[in-house]
């Protein structure tokens, strides 16, 4: 009931946010949304599936490509090409997902790395095909109902809906059959596999629709920035997004969300006042990795509870 | 046990066929070949080293063997995965106790029987809305003992009563061939005589398979034993029979 009350108040205040505060942290509030879908679908491989990957930026880089690409070279309007990309990001996915899923452990982490590098290196120099270093710009953000996504608060709105979204059937998924499955096989794959279950499907399929998610996050990319570049493709960009997961709480599904909102502010905010912002960030995830290092939403659980306990005697 | 109704069905659960396994030169099985009958409780023991777990490894398909054959209710299955074996009613324990840890006992039974339907793969429904799965986990909890501790946590259970999960997760899923890897190790006196009462209440249309590296422990659940002795079968037959044998002697006892 208590839980009900501060959801919906939770909620209320998200939406409500751009009328009380500045473009500058209404656009702020955006991009922490789409770092945050980003950081939820890495968070079914790593959290859920127990499989590390440091390439989960090929599907957002990639999608934010095809959809510029389509706009730019096939004359599509955003929502279709953004259509369009999906479907090969889901193709993509089911491709990169039988390669990488050949390994475990840090073999994983390693072929999905090179695969983002194919990727990366391929953006930088198929000049032909992706403008290279220059990389892609659309003319102008989706139109929704006849709304042009163009001021801050209405692709605020858009992008908290789609957050949402994400958010609600991301929880149907990991909270299903397939998702105990799915957590079966990451603690113990050996004995799922002697109890009858698939286990390379359950990762692929997962691996599949983690690859789907990061590509939404692509889009809403490419949408809000009407611009991509390589970078987006890069190492950085794929470990951006394995902090927030890590820092956040791995295998949780607020954990990548507040692990988004700490990365992006410290990247975005944080970084007008302070010039060696990457220290500040190193210094907060050693703070992490010290005090709670289950990630922030479980270790201020284990906290909370803990104080809670000792108040009682 | 009565015929008529086997008739039917392959009189073998399990044949294996001249079966070896090497870790690189290593042999750890070396041209063994059994026949287990269907129902039948067959013991397989051996001191350590000798190939025990390997060889229910390449029952179970967790290894592939060097060569020969492994057949299941007559059927040659040496190439199939581990879980095409667990949907032909094949279900093991294990050595090393390999239990969901974090999970609630209900959820790790649930899990298990979760392996044998095709609800495994529905992405949209919640696995708490399966009624059916929560109550056999309870019921199959209940005959192992564990009933009143179902909601709690594996990493609760003392050493004793987590082996009496790892059968009830196997048992759980109704096997025809029950592997049973050392279900008496580490366990205390009265709780062997508990769990051999358990494994002695299983029907027998399930054939049980048990690996037991002590002689003596487990003698009384077989009606036929076989002694494994640096991966080869040195002795097979009528539990009294192998007993007697003079081989049995110079395997445990060294003269």
């Amino acid at each position: 009931m208590r839980k009900t009350v501060l959801i919906v108040a939770l909620l209320a205040v998200l939406v409500v946010f751009p009328f009380f505060m500045g473009e500058f942290y209404i656009n702020l509030a955006s991009q922490i949304l789409i770092a945050a879908v980003f950081a939820m679908s890495l968070n079914l491989l790593v959290g859920y599936g127990g499989l590390s990957s440091l390439g989960h930026a090929s599907f957002l880089g990639f999608a934010a490509y095809a959809c510029a690409w389509s706009i730019t070279r096939l004359g599509f309007d955003p929502f279709a090409a953004g259509a369009l990309a999906l479907v090969a990001t889901l193709l993509l996915a089911a491709f990169f997902g039988v390669i990488a899923l050949r390994a475990t452990g840090l073999g994983f982490m390693m072929i999905t790395l090179a695969l983002s590098q194919v990727l990366w290196g391929l953006a930088y120099r198929w000049a032909a095909v992706t403008n290279g270093d220059n990389g892609m710009s659309i003319p102008s953000r989706p139109r929704l109902f006849g709304l042009l996504l163009d001021d801050a608060a209405s692709f605020y709105w858009f992008a908290l809906g789609v957050t949402l979204i994400a958010f609600v059937c991301i929880a149907v998924f990991i909270g299903s059959a397939f998702g105990a499955s799915l957590q079966g096989t990451r603690d113990q794959p050996r004995r799922m596999a002697a109890l009858g279950h698939d286990v390379w499907m359950v990762r692929w399929l997962t691996f599949i629709y983690a690859g789907f998610w990061g590509g939404v996050s692509g889009l809403l990319y490419i949408y809000y920035n009407k611009y991509i570049h390589p970078t987006s493709l890069a190492i950085t960009s794929s470990a951006e997004g394995l902090l927030s997961v890590i820092a956040g709480g791995a295998g949780t599904m607020a954990g990548p969300v507040v692990g988004a909102v700490l990365v992006v502010i410290l990247k975005n905010y944080v970084s007008s006042y302070i010039e060696r912002w990457n220290m500040l960030l190193g210094i907060v995830f050693l703070l992490i990795v010290l005090f709670v290092p289950e990630g922030i939403v479980p270790g201020s659980r284990r906290i909370f509870l803990r104080l809670r306990g000792a108040s009682k005697g | 046990m009565s015929d008529t109704t086997i008739e039917a069905t392959p009189a073998f659960a399990l044949e294996l066929i001249h079966l070896s396994k090497f870790f690189g030169g290593l042999p750890a099985t070396q041209d063994v070949s059994m026949a287990v009958r269907v129902g039948e409780r067959r013991l397989i023991i051996g001191p350590n080293g000798a190939g025990k777990t390997t060889l229910f490894n390449q029952i179970s398909g967790d290894l592939l063997p060097s060569s020969g054959q492994v057949r299941l209710f007559g059927q040659d299955v040496t190439r199939l995965r581990p879980q095409q074996r667990a949907h032909m009613g094949v279900s093991r324990t294990y050595q090393i106790i390999t239990l969901f840890s974090k999970d609630s006992l209900e959820h790790n039974i649930v899990l298990g029987l979760l392996g044998l339907k095709p609800a495994r793969w529905n992405m949209l429904r919640p696995i708490g809305f399966y009624a059916d799965l929560r109550e056999a986990a309870h019921d199959i909890l209940e005959r192992v003992g564990l009933g009143a501790m179902a909601e709690r946590r594996v990493n609760e259970l003392a050493y004793g009563q987590k082996r009496r999960l790892e059968i009830a997760l196997a048992m759980a899923q109704k096997p025809k061939l029950l592997l049973l890897d050392e279900p008496l190790a580490g366990l205390s006196a009265e709780e062997r005589g508990s769990i051999k009462k358990l494994i002695g209440s299983i029907s027998r249309e399930t054939t049980v398979v048990t690996i037991e590296h002590d002689m003596d422990t487990a003698l009384d659940l077989a009606d036929t034993v076989t002694l494994l002795h640096y991966g080869r079968v040195i002795v097979e037959g009528e539990r009294d029979a192998v007993i007697a044998d003079e081989k049995t002697r110079e395997v445990y006892l060294g003269h």
